[in-house]
């Protein structure tokens, strides 16, 4: 057995423990997807009646938006679950088990990819409730989803550094959410970058959350055909662009993960 | 041919080192660990021979769990050497990890997981199989008595129940070498009973253990030897009788109500005792170190009642691990031991 072959199987193996944790605990699903769906319905019935979009219904805007913040914050719970393993000890099992350095990590990432998936679901299921439609081919729609989902895997493992890093799930909650609120929030997400003031928009331009939510747009075809061609390369090119992010993220995050956790111990 | 019968001979006499490494478990020389300015391990000494149980015993701190952190490879030492099963903790890290089994100061079990998953996973991870690994879990829950829970998830688990688990999980891969940390920290006294024979029972099969914990009848129940621990360095070796012999024999303590009782006391004991009777600042209580056991006890009270002492308290007292603990290093091993102590002292 080749180290790739065995670090995937050990990946899958943990993996399953994950996942057989979404199914013990079921209020960690239930409550991953209620905050997105209150999200969904606070900017589509609250704030969206005060946020024009000229050529478009908001809530065709809205949804890929909510999309990349949901799969963002999604992509956390893999540094909160780092934390807690590590503070109750499982890490140190884990470590002194002749098994693969990356496993644990494979195996995190893709179980709360898992939990995505479930969550992304459960949300077009909400938008296309409250009027959210795809205007674009089948293939177009799914690429778009595998986007986004392919966007909340590369920032699991930036996710799995700082869980390993801080060591206490408490902890990391608070740091991730000063990082994630701001990425999420000046961003295309809910409003339009063009109409942010000066630096920020220069911010939500080159935001990785504006790429893959611009690409989102364009390929569930709800793009504003109003709207001017935006002046920034990266939202020109949203879908190459979060590509290029998700490489970036994946060869610098990675590395660094692995690194990382060779050196965790619980306290 | 008495040629050939004279190199057996060389060979056998041969450097005794290279036969006693061969018979040697875990051998650690001088290992150094620092965190910044903090040092953990501070030129820490040990060598344990296959087949015994070493006991590591000190305080919080002491440097008890980075050793057996750096032996299990979760960490890596500053300076010195350290060879398990002869293989070297940090460039054959991952061959060693095969040959041990390790468990924790907390019970690594995964809450949401039944026992039989926890042990089925362990095995997959020691990549025994699906099959095997499988046996060996419901081996193991049998073993350890969780055979009705062991479909239930572990969060409904008692703390004595996790800590079996845990153990069980430690022993999937048949480990030459079995490190526990702090084991019974944390359970009430019916469950840390109930896990001392588990342990016993697991050493009488021939694995070599390490062992740390901060309870010296622990220590005392279950080691062959015990390393006392300080500071990040070994300060005593031995075992528990000789590390007791360290600290004297056994002795007669009695409290009497006046000074003048006390020297009639002392005069009355002095046949008794094999070295100097010592007498408190306040007069009334006195050491009399003796040996002989209940017989010298029953016979000192009967010379003091010969001449009439009013005695308030007598006891035989011998030295105990906390003893040991307090003559080495100053201080006791622990806030509840010594509680412990001023609580049988009140009795």
């Amino acid at each position: 057995m080749s180290a790739f072959t065995q670090a995937l199987g050990d990946g899958a193996v943990v993996a399953k423990r994950n996942l057989i944790k979404i199914k013990r605990v079921p209020d960690l699903i239930v409550f991953s997807t209620l905050s997105p769906i209150m999200f969904v319905l606070l900017f589509a019935y609250v704030f969206g009646g005060s946020i024009a979009i000229p050529g478009m219904d908001y809530r065709e805007f809205l949804m890929a938006g909510i999309f990349a913040q949901t799969v963002v914050f999604g992509a956390t719970i893999t540094g909160a679950g780092l934390a807690e393993d590590i503070q109750k000890g499982v890490i140190d099992r884990f470590r002194s088990l002749p098994m693969a350095r990356s496993a644990v990590l494979i195996g995190r990432t893709t179980s709360d990819l898992a939990n995505n998936v479930i969550v992304i679901l459960v949300m077009s299921v909400t938008g296309l409730i409250v009027g959210w439609r795809i205007h674009s081919s089948p293939l177009e729609a799914l690429a778009g989803f595998a986007l986004l989902l392919l966007f909340a895997y590369a920032v699991s493992w930036g996710m799995a550094i700082v869980g390993l890093m801080v060591r206490s799930p408490e902890v990391f909650n608070n740091a991730s959410f000063i990082a994630i609120f701001p990425l999420t929030f000046i961003a295309n997400t809910f409003v339009q970058e063009s109409n942010l003031p000066g630096p920020l928009k220069t911010f939500a331009e080159w935001n990785p959350v504006s790429a893959v939510t611009a690409a989102a747009r364009e390929l569930f075809g709800n793009t504003n055909p109003m709207a001017s061609e935006p002046s920034a390369w990266p939202l020109q090119h949203p879908v190459l662009m979060t590509l290029i992010w998700v490489v970036v993220f994946l060869l610098i995050f990675v590395p660094l993960a692995i690194r990382q956790y060779r050196k965790a111990v619980a306290r | 041919m008495p040629g050939v019968l004279g190199e057996i001979d060389l060979k056998l006499s041969d450097p005794g080192s290279i036969m006693a490494r061969m018979a040697d478990a875990i051998v650690a020389e001088g290992l150094v660990k620092r965190y910044g300015s903090v040092v953990a391990l501070d030129g820490l000494d040990l060598v344990v021979p296959e087949g015994t149980v070493m006991g590591l015993l000190g305080p919080n701190g002491a440097g008890k769990t980075t050793t057996v952190r750096v032996l299990t490879t979760l960490l890596e030492h500053d300076e010195g050497t350290a060879t398990v099963t002869g293989l070297d903790v940090i460039a054959d890290a991952k061959e060693l990890r095969r040959r041990i089994g390790l468990s924790g100061q907390y019970a690594a079990v995964d809450e949401n997981l039944t026992g039989f998953e926890n042990l089925d996973m362990v095995g997959r991870l020691y990549h025994l199989g699906k099959q095997r690994s499988r046996e060996r879990a419901r081996e193991l829950l049998e073993r350890f008595d969780l055979v009705d829970a062991a479909d239930r998830p572990v969060k409904g688990y008692s703390g004595g129940m996790r800590r079996r688990l845990d153990l069980a999980g430690a022993l999937v891969a048949k480990p030459r070498v079995l490190f526990l940390d702090e084991p019974t920290t944390g359970l009430d006294p019916r469950s840390r009973l109930g896990m001392w024979d588990v342990i016993a029972e697991l050493v009488a099969g021939g694995t070599t253990l390490l062992l740390t914990t901060q309870y010296l009848e622990e220590a005392d129940r279950l080691a062959d030897e015990i390393a006392v621990i300080d500071h990040g360095r070994v300060i005593a070796l031995g075992t528990a009788d000789e590390l007791k012999a360290q600290v004297g024999g056994e002795r007669l303590e009695l409290t009497v109500s006046s000074a003048r009782d006390a020297a009639t006391a002392k005069a009355a004991l002095a046949p008794l005792a094999i070295s100097e009777i010592t007498v408190d600042e306040r007069g009334q209580r006195l050491t009399v170190p003796v040996s002989g056991g209940a017989d010298v006890l029953v016979d000192g009270v009967r010379r003091l009642d010969a001449e009439s002492v009013k005695v308030l308290d007598i006891g035989l007292r011998r030295p105990t691990l906390d003893d040991v603990f307090l003559t080495l290093t100053g201080h006791a091993a622990g806030g509840t031991d010594t509680e412990r102590k001023q609580g049988e002292k009140a009795e």
